[in-house]
């Protein structure tokens, strides 16, 4: 029974890294050696496609355009559904559980309908190719998925510590950040989570917003990929290394992954 | 928790719903007006009532992508919750190689979504992929930019490939909250695996589940990128689901009032769903 | 039916088990009859769910032989020695009906089902679970729930050895006192042997006829709830049990004499001194010491009158010395003296009485 499982696990994983190890294969080979002939490692080793990625701006733009907007989209969708979480937490208001509704419904958009629109609006409002344009526009089912999870954690913690603080002396803003904010840190370290996560690998409505300056490297590749001709090493190589932002920060939050996911609150 | 009543609260809450707002009602409120309403440029709109909703139903185009939408789902649904489970009750629960099986898990899903679809691309090619080569190889006609079957099995494939771990992931949480006495009492009533899994650790799964079914059907139903960047949407439209088709015909035919009818419909069918697992999840966790 | 027997049972949960302090259980040798309501009793963490585990098979103990009725059981997966284990909090099988999961047991032996009919009414009778046999498991309150998990262990009809792990953590206070009486009733009535792991005395002291006490992983004193309050054989038993424990004041011995804070103390035990230990106790219960002008003075530092008793306590030279008088009984307003009853005074040397 014990190996069975084992053989099933391995089975698993070797088919999740079976893609991943053919991209990294076709990276280290020239496009000549993939189209010419087939291997399953690179007869001419070469770093080529990494140095041009590396060396020219229009690709480690992108790169860098990338990682600007999901850190930005983060932090903002973070900092807002703190103090909306805690209220959906704490307080009865009026129409909060159609709000909180309403936000979900939120998460359940489709992205191509609102892929026009957004791009009127944010060229109406002159954010267009700006990285802030993609970062607000991700915040449309980030905000509420942070509210969702940030909100499951603070319902853990007993009401019984805001009045401690409070019967401390504590105020309001120094309670919410020197005692709340640490209790519920494994919340918001999930929650930052599953916002870069989302904003990070989305790619519609990165491409409609942008064109030039703020071009996401999603959109660089898929330009390598109709305009250029088939650069296939180029393109394993670019998509090599979209995969290690996401490696690092599984690795970083492995031991929230578990918890987080316990609460039941994706 | 006991919840104050505090109507200040909604201080708390302004930041939020501006932010949200701004990216939902204003949208929202530009395609509801595209949906009743024609335009033949130069910004002159003329009523046109419920025409764009009565084409677009009508449309054997919005059929077809619809069912071809439906079918994947279906099929993605009915791979990926089995999978999942049966991936998560193999996982180790205790020891160092749990961190490693989840972080590699993981991996997929951090993987941006244009990726995933240029990485199938490259390993299914008929030609020059392993996966293509290795199809061929044992004689099957395999050419996922021709066949259609073949671009439907890929496309199917490439999504499991890419979400089951979140069925993995919750599921496994869901196993490991259950407590260690369960299965010692299971083992003193005489238990089989399989009464252990109907009994104990199907049941405890149970939210964790709908929430993974949901999540699933939801962003299913609502794929672009990846199929996009794998098959475009062919060979023809054989693999043109419904958010592809939409993103046709509003970006690139630039046919308003369609695209915001068909659009507000689409919403509607996903808010429909969702609704009713709510509900449902609701009602479990009242219980 | 079923006496166990354990054999140099030791049991350790790190793989490199060099140190003393990596046993989570001592070296132990010990025989329980059969039949008897046995009460594990120590502190958290002390060894006493290891040695369950042990006993129920769902540990195998890194050293040692577990024997039941001398047949060597050591290697027995748990389903197969006959035995029942009632968890801390109730394990109950949500999805099935209180009737189901009474029957679950039974039916996966594959017994048939008018005899599963017939057990699973008699168990509920007992258990007063009959009016609720068609609720499904899941509504029921957490006593109802324990009932349960008991009613499992007890319609089998080959169970010899029933454990318990802290059953009544989860239950109403006003309800524990009515499962104990239950759990009481049903060993009398049923007779196997039960054995019964808690941290709290008055559980052990009420349940058991033999009180198995443990102490870091060894087990310091096996006897009936009268012998551990009249005769505690460690330090941990003495000061454990009673409300309060016994007072343990330093004392140094030679010569069969003994002196505490320079006065002669008499005891039952001094005689019987070999060698000192590193560390020489007296040990005397409140219950037995009185106000006594033969005796030596103290300074009384707080009263309390607690209805039927007085809890007195007194100070001499940095120790403190409790008292227990009956109501009433007259406290000296000077010089307070105070005396110890020599036949429940004892004599401890590392924590050990002198024997």
């Amino acid at each position: 029974m014990k190996n069975a499982k084992l053989l099933v696990t391995l089975l698993y994983i070797l088919f999740l890294m079976l893609p991943i190890y053919w991209l990294l294969n076709m990276s280290f080979k020239t496009t000549n050696e993939i189209l010419g002939t087939f291997s399953l490692w690179p007869m001419n080793f070469t770093l080529d496609n990494y140095i041009k990625i590396f060396t020219d701006p229009t690709w480690y733009n992108g790169y860098l355009n990338s990682i600007t907007y999901v850190v930005i989209n983060t932090v903002i969708s973070v900092t807002v559904a703190l103090p909306a979480a805690y209220a959906f937490s704490r307080y009865r208001f009026l129409g909060d559980k159609h709000l909180f509704f309403w936000l979900l419904t939120n998460r359940m958009a489709p992205p191509a309908v609102f892929a026009l629109p957004f791009f009127q609006l944010y060229s109406a409002t002159g954010l267009f190719d700006t990285h802030i344009a993609v970062a607000l526009a991700h915040c449309l089912f980030n905000i509420p998925l942070a509210v969702w999870i940030l909100e499951g954690f603070m319902s853990g913690v007993p009401k019984e510590l805001d009045e401690t603080a409070y019967l401390d002396g504590y105020s309001f803003w120094r309670f919410f950040v020197k005692i709340f904010i640490p209790t519920i840190a494994a919340g918001i370290g999930v929650a930052a989570f599953f916002c870069f996560m989302y904003s990070w690998v989305e790619l519609l409505l990165a491409k409609t917003l942008t064109s030039v300056a703020a071009k996401p490297i999603a959109a660089t590749m898929t330009r390598t990929a109709s305009t250029a001709g088939y650069e296939l090493g180029l393109l394993a190589a670019a998509g090599a290394l979209t995969i290690i932002p996401g490696a690092f920060v599984i690795y970083f939050v492995r031991n929230y992954i578990a918890k987080g996911f316990a609460l039941g609150r994706v | 928790m006991n919840k104050t009543a505090n109507s200040k609260a909604w201080l708390f809450v302004i930041p939020m719903v501006v932010l949200v707002a701004f990216n939902a009602l204003i949208p929202l409120m530009t395609v509801v007006n595209y949906s009743v309403q024609e335009t033949f440029g130069d910004n002159v709109f003329f009523w046109e009532g419920m025409k764009w909703f009565e084409q677009v139903l009508r449309s054997d185009r919005f059929h077809e992508s619809f069912l071809r939408q439906f079918a994947f789902t279906g099929m993605i649904l009915l791979i990926e919750i089995p999978l999942g489970i049966l991936v998560a009750l193999s996982m180790p629960r205790k020891g160092p190689w749990v961190s490693v099986c989840l972080v590699l898990m993981a991996l997929p899903l951090l993987i941006p979504w244009n990726v995933v679809g240029a990485m199938w691309n490259i390993f299914a090619l008929p030609d020059t992929g392993l996966l293509g080569r290795m199809i061929n190889g044992l004689g099957i006609q395999y050419n996922f930019t021709q066949g259609p079957v073949a671009a439907w099995a890929t496309t199917v494939v490439m999504d499991v490939w890419h979400w089951t771990s979140l069925v993995v992931l919750l599921a496994y949480a869901g196993l490991c909250s259950i407590p260690e006495a369960y299965y010692q009492a299971a083992k003193i009533d005489g238990a089989s695996a399989w009464a252990v899994f109907r009994h104990i650790q199907l049941p405890k799964m149970k939210r964790v589940l709908t929430i993974a079914i949901l999540l699933r059907f939801m962003d299913s139903f609502m794929i672009y990128t990846e199929p996009f960047v794998l098959t475009g949407g062919g060979p023809g439209n054989t693999t043109t689901f419904l958010s592809i088709d939409l993103v046709k015909i509003a970006l690139g035919q630039f046919d308003l009032g369609p695209a915001a009818a068909m659009s507000l419909i689409y919403f509607l069918i996903v808010l429909l769903v969702c609704w009713i697992f709510y509900t449902l999840m609701m009602r479990g966790e009242a219980k | 039916m079923a006496e166990i027997k354990l054999r140099q049972v030791r049991h350790s949960y790190s793989r490199d088990h060099r140190k003393e302090e990596d046993w989570a259980l001592k070296e132990l040798n010990a025989v329980w009859q059969d039949g008897t309501a046995y009460a594990l009793l120590g502190p958290s963490g002390c060894g006493k769910t290891t040695l369950l585990n042990i006993i129920s098979g769902l540990i195998t103990p890194t050293e040692g032989r577990v024997l039941f009725d001398d047949r060597d059981v050591t290697d027995t997966p748990t389903g197969e020695r006959h035995i029942a284990q009632v968890f801390q909090f109730p394990v109950v099988y949500d999805t099935m009906t209180v009737y189901d999961n009474l029957a679950f047991p039974l039916r996966n032996r594959g017994m048939d089902s008018a005899r599963v009919s017939a057990r699973v009414g008699e168990i509920s009778r007992m258990l007063d679970l009959e009016s609720m046999l068609s609720q499904k498991a899941y509504g029921l309150t957490a006593d109802g729930k324990q009932k349960i998990s008991l009613g499992r262990g007890l319609v089998r009809e080959d169970v010899n050895i029933i454990m318990f792990d802290e059953p009544l953590t989860v239950i109403d206070p006003h309800l524990k006192w009515q499962l104990r009486s239950k759990l009481k009733e049903l060993h009398q009535r049923v007779g196997v042997t039960m054995i019964y792991v808690t941290h709290d005395q008055t559980e052990a002291l009420t349940f058991a006829d033999q009180v198995v006490v443990i102490y870091e992983g060894t087990v310091v004193q096996v006897g009936t709830p009268v012998e551990l309050f009249e005769q505690p054989q460690h330090t941990f038993v003495g000061h454990f049990i009673g409300s309060p424990g016994m007072n343990l004041l330093p004392c140094s011995a030679a010569d069969g004499a003994t002196l505490f804070s320079g006065i002669p103390v008499q005891t039952t035990n001094a005689h019987k001194l070999k060698t000192n230990g590193r560390r020489m106790e007296l040990g005397i219960r409140p219950e037995f010491i009185r106000f006594d002008n033969s005796g030596f003075d103290v300074e009384i530092v707080k009263v309390d009158d607690l209805g039927r008793y007085q809890l007195v306590e007194t100070r001499r030279a940095e120790n403190t010395i409790k008292m227990i008088l009956a109501e009433g009984t007259p406290i000296p307003a000077e010089n307070p003296r105070i005396a110890f009853d020599p036949k429940h005074t004892w004599l401890y040397a590392d924590g050990w009485a002198v024997s």
